[in-house]
Formats: C-alpha cells, structure tokens, sequence
C-alpha cells in the first residue's frame, strides 16, 4: 500500500506560508517533529468545515498515524506552518496528540530503548 | 499523556510512540541514502522556512541582502508495532544551520555521525557539534566504492574521536549494514543510560 495521498491543493506555491495560519507563527504548544498524530473518521467529517489546510490534515492522519514531519511533507506545508495548525487542530480535538519518547525516568527510557532493539533485529 | 483531546478525537485503543535517531554528517556523505536503505517509506522531505537576515527589521525591502532560506530534512520511517514508530532523520547538510540540528536532537535516542573516508575533515564540524551535546551518538565510516580505507583505529586517532564514542564501518547503501548501524546506536544509548544510572545521574527512588 502508498502513502495516503492528500487531497490535491491547486494554490500550488502561490500562497505565502504563514497566510494559511493568518500570520500566527507561533503554535499553542510545541509539537516534536517526530510526535504522531492520529484523527478520528469523526474528526475527518468535523475537519471539512475548519479550512483546506486543516482538513487536508485530518484526511491524512485518518488511516494511520503520521508525525507532524509527515504532515509537512505530505502537505508541502513548511514545518512552522504545518506545527501552527496541528497545535490548533489538538486544541479543537480535531487531532489526538501521542507522546514522543519518555525523556526521563531510568525504567520508561530503558524499556523504550529495549523495544526499539528489538525492533531493529527484527528488520 | 498527551491525550487530552481523546474524546473528541475518538477514542483510541493505544497510546503511540515515537522515537527518533538522528543520521548526522557533511553535505553529501550519504545521509539520506541511509536514512532509505531501511525505511519503509521513500525518504520524505520537510523543509522549515526562515530568513537568513534582518532579523527584527520590519520592512524588508530596507534590506537587500534579505532571503528566505530553505533548510531541508530528509527523513524515514520504521513502524516497528502498531504502538511504536522509529524515525530516522538527516541533518541539514549545511552546518550553518545548526539550530535546526538542535530541534533534531531533542528527545532523540541517539545519533549517528556518518563519515566520509574521502572527505575526512567534512566530519570535524559535525563531531565538534556532538561532543557538546548531551546525546549519545557513534561514528559510522561510509566506505564508498574506491573510498581510501583506513583502519578504525586511524580514523578515531585523525579525527580526535574520544574512546567511549564507538566507530563503525558501514556502507550506507545495505540495509543490513544501516541496520547494524542503528543496533549500535541504540546499544550505545542503553550503555549511557545504564552508566549514567550507576553514577547516580539518575537517582532511582529506593523501594
């Protein structure tokens, strides 16, 4: 199976980047660029009426789920915007936020680094 | 934990996660050829737009020398369990562009510092960077076709590579190879976490 594809955006390169965003360059909250997203089909239909960009997104994060890297690449939306209208979209429960790796406490790093190995070998 | 918009979102059976390792290098050193060598997606690209001058000058037509620049990363993915996802991504080539490595290495497993045998002195830069950081990370020789071989041990000794960073060969373009990269990055991180814990870097509540 592809990559979900999003819909196609006929703006093309026309749009000055943070036009989608209305400006705002700073997110609600920071998003790490390997943090995923997941939206539910419910979300999807609720997306249709939050703007091209947003809904784009959902449709994406719909089948599975996908980092805001992914979002911004997908999208061809640069990482600035794509992490201003992804922090919106988890604050209107339009995106579900997952964690990126623990960064502290010895037995939550260790057990993520030993699933990580494993993982690995099995490749 | 970050999940406090589940209801509306729909109810999700799992929590996710996701971890990245950074590959690391000069401009060209096959970064993202090993990033594909074992992704399960054609590298992607993101790009972070910024403007290379006049920062906090309003009007820039004032300045002419302003640009926006284009910083781009290629990255891949490895979805090792339906809860969990391993990133891989690539620096930017250009080292001027080390907040970006900054962004890249934060909550990262750990890195990979990929070396070109032809163009040592192309890693001093990068191997610098990681030396001040807190993040675990080895040295990968990418041995091209042709590339001048070396022993590791001239390769540590040249570039001034400290003994606890370990030093591999590989060829970034076999996945078997990138893999046993990755392993060692990965092993490399357990063994810092493990040594740090016994430093009592971390203390561990008794009990």
């Amino acid at each position: 199976m592809g990559h979900p594809q999003p819909p196609h955006d006929p703006r093309g390169a026309l749009v000055r980047p943070y036009a989608v965003t209305r400006g705002r360059t700073e997110p609600q909250r920071h998003i790490p660029i390997e943090a995923v997203l997941v939206a539910s089909q419910a979300a999807v239909q609720e997306a249709r009426f939050a703007g091209h960009d947003k809904y784009r997104i959902a449709v994406l994060c719909e089948p599975r789920a996908q980092s805001l890297a992914e979002i911004a690449a997908y999208c061809r939306l640069p990482l600035g915007v794509a992490r201003v209208l992804v922090a919106d979209m988890v604050a209107d429960g339009l995106l579900s936020l997952h964690s990126a790796a623990p960064k502290e406490g010895f037995t939550e790093r260790m057990d993520l680094l030993e699933r990580v190995l494993s993982g690995l070998r099995k490749l | 934990m970050d999940f406090a918009s589940s209801e509306r979102a729909g109810a999700q059976p799992k929590e996710i996660t996701s971890a990245k390792i950074v590959v690391a290098g000069g401009f060209g050193v096959g970064k993202t050829t090993m990033v594909g060598a074992v992704s399960e997606i054609e590298p992607l690209t993101t790009e972070a737009v910024m403007t290379s001058a006049g920062v906090g000058v309003d009007d820039s037509s004032k300045v002419p020398g302003k640009e926006t620049t284009t910083v781009a990363m290629d990255f891949g993915r490895i979805t090792m369990a339906d809860d969990l996802i391993l990133y891989l991504f690539g620096t930017p080539g250009q080292t001027r562009f080390w907040f970006m490595w900054d962004e890249l290495i934060r909550g990262a497993v750990g890195a990979a510092v990929l070396v070109d045998t032809r163009r040592i002195s192309d890693a001093f830069a990068p191997l610098d960077y990681f030396e001040n950081r807190h993040l675990p990370y080895l040295v990968a020789l990418n041995c091209f076709d042709g590339a001048p071989r070396y022993e590791p041990e001239e390769v540590r000794e040249a570039l001034a590579i400290a003994p606890h960073v370990p030093l591999i060969m590989c060829d970034a373009r076999h996945r078997d190879s990138v893999k046993q990269v990755l392993v060692g990055v990965v092993e490399h991180a357990m063994a810092t976490l493990v040594a740090e814990q016994g430093r009592g870097f971390q203390p561990t509540p008794v009990g």
